[in-house]
């Protein structure tokens, strides 16, 4: 037989149909999340039409995006908000879907909280009206974000639409070094290949530097696959990922547990198998990443420098960085480190993990938020929250002076009330640091959990090797 | 109901950036709407308007001539970003039938076609052609765009073929419902699920 990519074994497991003429696939769908934004038009458009959820068993809700983070026994202020989260309640209890509301003790960022119910499983097609989805890759899944009318679609059929995509492998060699994380690597490639450097593409991650990943890092990495165009992104399991997920609530267990172990043993690229494209990343090379203007790709190591835009090949460059330099109030040539910053913000669903809360304690403790930041710690869900809590972090965090929140998407795009003012300087874990996407006239840098934490501390940017001692 | 794209003509908009993501197309205070109306007014709206409200008259869309525009002309990777398809609804219910751009995200263009937005990729160099036509002409400008032959023209000398895979093409053609669409594959569906197992692979052989 001819070798088979991952993700073509998964594709082909899936197709449920083939249009003719060389047009999409119809796939089946295993497990379909959804949260609060997108979802209440689809669940309208059912209803008028008459139609039910075709499977709500595999179904799963929960709110995430506009939940406030503050105190849970507080009603919620915002009244459009609430409206949104009565809708997905409402909806949820009629068409007999499973939801994690706000007083559930796993509620949480839709992305977090999949892989740690074990709802994410390898060999799976996961979707949900959400670009991160592509998180879910990080299990051999093969995980894509959707639309309303696609997630509408999903409900009724519990099937999607989809063209086939090409193939890319994102080969990553050799070690990264010290302070140097799964969040840097994938910014670092997105530098390397561009915003839209994978369109069209489905990327599967390969190499050393990515087996060395446990499973949260391989999760961070695989959320950003969209920053790089692609609309999913993934990694073959191996014994990383079955000691992640034995044992979760909803991960098979006994004989089924050995089963499904067996079969997704099988789950990696055939040697010999092509992809449509190759590219490649020494991990050796990859300095702490920090962004310096208004998209994922335009990104430098921290001993960088704010480019100048006569620098750029091209006219539609030029203009980008000139535009995105104005907005972000930099000069060209001006260092990174040492740049003054106002806020930060430590969660999303890129970097809201307890590995993550770990590796940015493990550099505030014994410190202090520097007197001009204001600096909040937001768990990407409650059970983060409540491991981190077991293990002191949050009182690492707030006798720093963090603020710290309950779960939930928070300011990595600001619906709730946790946003940037104007001109405040953002070091921002999350993963888009677009125009106004914190707030209005904000300016986000884009880091990992240990540089935001040293900047916090620091005031400015500052580089985290640096601070290893 | 979708609204069929056979032939379109109208009035173009420039919007010459590239990477214009979703944040940008409909801002995140406006998604908190539980329905798939009301998002018109507040396209690109930290763009149209200054801070205190006030039109910014330096914002493209904001030009008199691109008044009643129902094409936008616009750079690589147009619609990049978040998966909402609020920007569709926003862009639609603002008055734009087609888009055309060197590129789209891949999620935006599949939630264009759901909403009979005819999302069009030329050329960078056919879209940087059409871009001097638009300012040579003082930004009143008119294309039209015919899905049944594939092709866009100014009727001044510019025309050009595009692709779009079949299926699609259909369902813009005829505004076609995807659901009604899937759902006649109702046996398909079915035999697949008897065949399933768990989902997860569980027993499989791959």
């Amino acid at each position: 037989m001819t070798p088979r990519t991952l993700f073509a074994k998964l594709w082909d497991a899936h197709v449920v149909h083939r249009f003719p003429g060389g047009g999409p696939a119809l796939l089946y769908v295993d497990l379909h999340l959804v949260h609060e934004v997108t979802s209440p038009q689809a669940f309208a458009g059912l209803r008028q039409a008459g139609r039910r959820v075709r499977r709500p068993e595999l179904t799963v809700a929960t709110v995430d995006h506009n939940v406030p983070t503050g105190d849970r026994a507080l009603p919620i202020e915002d009244p459009v908000s609430a409206r949104q989260l009565d809708a997905l309640a409402v909806n949820a209890r009629e068409f007999g879907v499973e939801l994690f509301d706000l007083r559930s003790p796993s509620q949480g960022i839709v992305h977090v909280i999949g892989p740690e119910q074990g709802f994410t499983q390898p060999g799976m097609i996961i979707v949900c009206g959400d670009s991160h989805t592509s998180t879910h890759g990080a299990f051999g899944a093969l995980a894509v974000g959707i639309g309303t009318s696609e997630v509408e679609h999903v409900l009724a059929t519990q099937c999607l639409v989809w063209s086939e995509p090409r193939t890319m492998e994102a080969r990553l060699t050799g070690a990264a070094g010290p302070g140097v994380t799964a969040k840097d690597l994938i910014l670092a490639l997105i530098g390397s290949i561009g915003t839209a450097g994978a369109t069209g593409h489905v990327i599967e991650y390969t190499g050393d530097a990515i087996r060395a990943l446990s499973m949260e890092q391989r999760m961070t990495v695989c959320n950003m696959s969209i920053e790089a165009g692609a609309r999913a992104g993934m990694i073959a399991p191996d014994e990383t990922t079955f000691t992640y997920l034995a044992g979760r609530p909803r991960a098979p267990t006994g004989a089924a547990w050995t089963r499904a172990v067996e079969a997704w043993r099988g789950l990696q690229s055939d040697p010999g198998a092509t992809y449509d494209r190759r590219v490649t990343l020494d991990a050796a090379t990859v300095a702490p990443q920090v962004t310096w203007g208004t998209s994922p790709g335009m990104v430098t190591g921290v001993t960088g420098a704010v480019p100048d835009p006569a620098d750029f090949p091209t006219d539609d460059e030029r203009r980008a960085v000139s535009r995105a330099l104005e907005y972000m109030g930099l000069a060209p040539g001006t260092p990174l480190a040492g740049l003054p910053i106002d806020r930060v913000f430590l969660g999303s669903c890129t970097n809201g993990r307890i590995e993550d809360l770990r590796a940015a304690a493990r550099v505030v403790q014994g410190r202090r938020v520097a007197s001009s930041v204001r600096a909040m710690v937001v768990p990407g869900s409650q059970q983060v929250r409540a491991q981190a809590e077991r293990e002191g972090l949050d009182r690492v965090f707030r006798e720093a002076g963090f603020e710290w929140r309950n779960a939930g998407c928070s300011m990595c795009l600001g619906m709730n009330a946790d946003i940037l003012q104007a001109g405040e300087r953002c070091a921002s874990t999350s993963n888009r640091n677009f125009e106004g996407r914190q707030g209005r006239g904000g300016r986000t840098h884009l880091m990992s959990p240990p540089m935001a934490a040293a900047a916090a501390v620091a005031g400015r940017l500052v580089d985290v090797r640096d601070w290893a001692s | 109901m979708i609204e069929p794209f056979v032939r379109h003509t109208g009035a173009v908009a420039a919007l010459p950036r590239a990477d214009v993501d979703t944040d940008q197309i409909i801002p995140k205070q406006f998604l908190k709407r539980v329905e798939r109306t009301g998002f018109g007014p507040a396209l690109f709206y930290d763009w149209r308007f200054r801070p205190d409200g006030s039109v910014n008259s330096g914002f493209e869309l904001n030009r008199p001539e691109a008044q009643g525009a129902t094409i936008l002309l616009a750079g690589a990777n147009f619609g990049c970003g978040s998966s909402r398809e609020h920007a569709v609804w926003a862009l639609s219910e603002y008055g734009f039938r087609a888009i055309l751009a060197p590129s789209f995200a891949d999620i935006f263009y599949a939630n264009c076609c759901q909403n009979g937005v005819l999302a069009v990729r030329l050329s960078s160099e056919e879209i940087a052609e059409l871009l001097r036509r638009h300012a040579a002409a003082g930004g009143v400008y008119r294309l039209s765009i015919d899905l049944t032959e594939q092709r866009v023209e100014d009727g001044a000398g510019f025309a050009a073929p595009f692709t779009i895979d079949a299926y699609r093409r259909e369902m813009l053609l005829h505004g076609l419902d995807e659901i009604g669409r899937t759902l006649l594959e109702e046996d398909r569906i079915a035999a697949y699920e008897k065949g399933r197992g768990k989902g997860n692979g569980e027993g499989k052989t791959w």
